[in-house]
């Protein structure tokens, strides 16, 4: 059974409508990845997984999200629960302007996930070793966050995200910032996390789809064109815009 | 070398260019020697101010002079009663003096608070009644005047307070080395006074302490959470659109105005007392509260979307996303939007004018219910005063509100740099 299963997903801003019809089955422990060129709405449906287009002004969600058979936009759906189970990484790095300790604390604390300075201390390292940072900044705990390079600050996110334990992380193209080698450490990173989480990957780039999901999906203005393994989109489509995209004819 | 293009057109560019930073250099010297001339001038004038002039008297602390019986409590004594012993001293000093209206004269030279100044020697040291001892009696602002060099003898008579008898007499005790200049240590210890050399500015730098206490225990609060509300809660459309117009309006809304519903909401309305720096405090809350929203709504708007969605993404509520993230991060924006309002609020004097702190107070204020005047409104009525001595007051106050306002300002900058956060 699938994790999370969209149905008839219509996303509207203001008048304008971002996604049209979307349905898509989204499996658990493993990668799944969102690809389509600019303004295709893949962002728009993974923010709608953790509810985050609720703090947009006059965004309007239709249609049903279910997450272990459950309904997140159901009325009496706690939206801070939700969002702590389904957790998220950004496009752009954004630790808080705290200590690295802080960050990846913050989370915790808030939904008191610990009782003891030593827990706390646990987890952090615990969370941080996960996120593949612990070895770069374990003797420096207490500097900023925000003293990182780009790529150490991309997992001290994934690492706050890990801290607070969900079950599903949404990543929204996590290495558009970064350089290549960053790059490839995240990707590693994935390819690690997926025993445990499932993960959702919001990517611009084809070859980065290729290497870490098992799932992809195309989206176009707004449409799902193509779901299916990853291997068969990329080397049978069935869709021809599928097709001129991988290609590199557009996007 | 790449060679500048031989047209007429390249050559105007550049002599555009100069021609606007000379322009831009001429308005900077022109606001700065303005600045100078300014602060000089009240520096110049102000400094006397803090000054006062002194004469010595042998003063004997004579019982029966005093008017105290055998065994009579010298505490009972009023500083007038002391006065006699400076009048008897300087008659001594200058015997020839027999005409009444030309000893009215001699005494006019000292101050009348010379009194108390002798009153206070006698009760330090009970020891000294009976006694003789040269005691230092500050001199009456006109002679005063005179031996700062503001009043000069070329001054014509009729022009000048002191006539041409008492300036021989300061002239004698100049040259037996009995007059000497101290820094004015009442101006910092008393109240307003009718009298200029009595005079003093802590009366007035108190009600602003307490005024300002008051406006932003009230404006603070009120300020930050309604910014909080507007910037982070509510729902954008059309009500906020237009509480922002007015918020903007409000801002830009003649201070006078603000006193005019003081005095209708507060002391009509609520019956609070009038000229007591609660009613001030809050007149002025009323008047910054625009400033505080303003600066806090844009402070906070200054923090990135990505942080609040951090937050958001962890499962923090919105209560705790401006709790523990965007209040701490814009509160350097906040507290300099607040300390500038504040720096607006001490300079305030219009609307205070109209809530009736521009009242002759001489006690020091006792609570924020009592009746007060605040620095810039003291300034005001030195300003207007007729007695030639107040003017040097008036510079005086200028300065210890200039340096006030300073010190705010300086204040604000170093908090800002402080507690910056750099992304």
């Amino acid at each position: 059974m699938a994790k999370i299963s969209a149905k008839n997903i219509n996303v509207y801003y203001g008048p304008k409508q971002a996604l049209f019809d979307v349905d898509i089955d989204i499996p658990e422990n493993d990668v799944t990845a969102l690809i389509g060129p600019s303004g295709c709405g893949k962002s728009t449906f993974l923010r709608c997984l953790n509810r985050m287009n609720d703090t947009v002004a006059g965004c309007k969600v239709l249609g049903i999200i279910m997450v272990d058979g459950m309904d997140i936009n159901a009325s009496d759906q706690d939206v801070v629960q939700l969002r702590s189970w389904i957790g998220m990484v950004f496009q752009k790095p954004n630790p808080f302007p705290k200590s690295i300790y802080e960050n990846v604390a913050y989370g915790p604390r808030i939904h008191q996930l610990v009782k003891t300075k030593s827990e706390m201390d646990d987890l952090v390292e615990h969370s941080l070793k996960k996120a593949g940072l612990f070895e770069e900044v374990k003797d420096r705990l207490n500097d900023p966050g925000t003293s990182l390079s780009g790529g150490q600050q991309q997992r001290l996110c994934i690492a706050r995200t890990i801290a607070v334990n969900p079950e599903i992380i949404l990543m929204d193209e996590p290495c558009s910032a970064l350089d290549p080698i960053a790059t490839a450490r995240i990707e590693e990173l994935i390819v690690e996390l997926k025993d445990n989480f499932t993960i959702v990957i919001v990517t611009h780039s084809m070859q980065q789809a290729a290497r870490v999901s098992s799932k992809t999906c195309f989206f176009h203005m707004g449409k799902v064109i193509e779901v299916g393994p990853t291997s068969k989109i990329f080397t049978n489509p069935q869709h021809q815009q599928t097709q001129d995209y991988i290609t590199g004819r557009y996007g | 070398m790449i060679k500048a293009p031989e047209n007429t057109w390249h050559h105007k560019r550049l002599r555009a260019e100069k021609r606007f930073r000379f322009y831009g250099a001429s308005a900077l010297s022109l606001a700065v020697l303005i600045l100078v001339l300014l602060v000089g001038s009240l520096v110049w004038r102000g400094l006397n101010g803090f000054m006062q002039s002194q004469i010595q008297l042998p003063i004997t602390f004579d019982q029966t002079a005093l008017g105290a019986g055998e065994g009579a409590d010298i505490h009972s004594l009023t500083p007038s009663h002391y006065m006699c012993l400076v009048k008897i001293s300087l008659h001594q000093m200058f015997p020839e003096v027999a005409d009444p209206t030309q000893l009215h004269d001699l005494y006019a030279l000292v101050s009348t608070g010379g009194g108390i100044s002798l009153k206070k020697t006698l009760q330090r040291n009970p020891a000294m009644l009976g006694q003789s001892k040269a005691v230092w009696v500050p001199v009456s602002s006109d002679a005063d005047l005179y031996i700062k060099g503001v009043v000069t003898e070329k001054t014509p008579e009729i022009e000048r307070s002191l006539s041409n008898q008492q300036i021989a007499w300061l002239k004698q005790l100049q040259e037996k080395k009995l007059v000497r200049r101290v820094f004015d240590r009442t101006f910092f210890e008393r109240g307003d006074s009718r009298t200029p050399e009595e005079a003093g500015f802590l009366g007035a730098m108190m009600g602003s302490l307490l005024t300002l206490l008051i406006c932003l225990a009230v404006v603070f609060p009120l300020g930050v959470m309604t910014a909080v509300y507007l910037e982070e809660f509510a729902r954008p459309g059309k009500w906020v659109d237009i509480i922002e117009v007015n918020i903007n309006n409000l801002a830009a809304v003649p201070s006078i105005v603000f006193g005019l519903l003081g005095l209708a909401v507060y002391i009509n309305v609520l019956g609070m007392p009038r000229s007591s720096a609660l009613v001030g405090g809050m007149t002025l809350a009323m008047m910054i509260l625009p400033v505080i929203i303003i600066t806090t709504r844009v402070s906070l708007k200054s923090i990135p979307r990505s942080i609040r969605d951090a937050a958001l993404a962890l499962g923090a509520t919105p209560l705790q996303v401006v709790w523990h993230h965007t209040l701490p991060l814009s509160m350097p924006g906040i507290m300099t939007g607040t300390i500038l309002g504040m720096a607006r609020a001490i300079g305030e004097t219009a609307p205070l004018l109209l809530i009736g702190m521009v009242a002759f107070v001489v006690d020091l204020p006792t609570g924020v219910t009592s009746s007060a005047t605040v620095m810039p409104v003291q300034i005001y009525l030195w300003a207007s005063s007729p007695e030639a001595g107040f003017s040097e007051k008036t510079a005086a106050g200028i300065l210890v509100l200039l340096v006030l306002l300073l010190a705010m300002n300086a204040l604000a900058i170093a908090l800002r740099k402080r507690f910056e956060v750099r992304w």
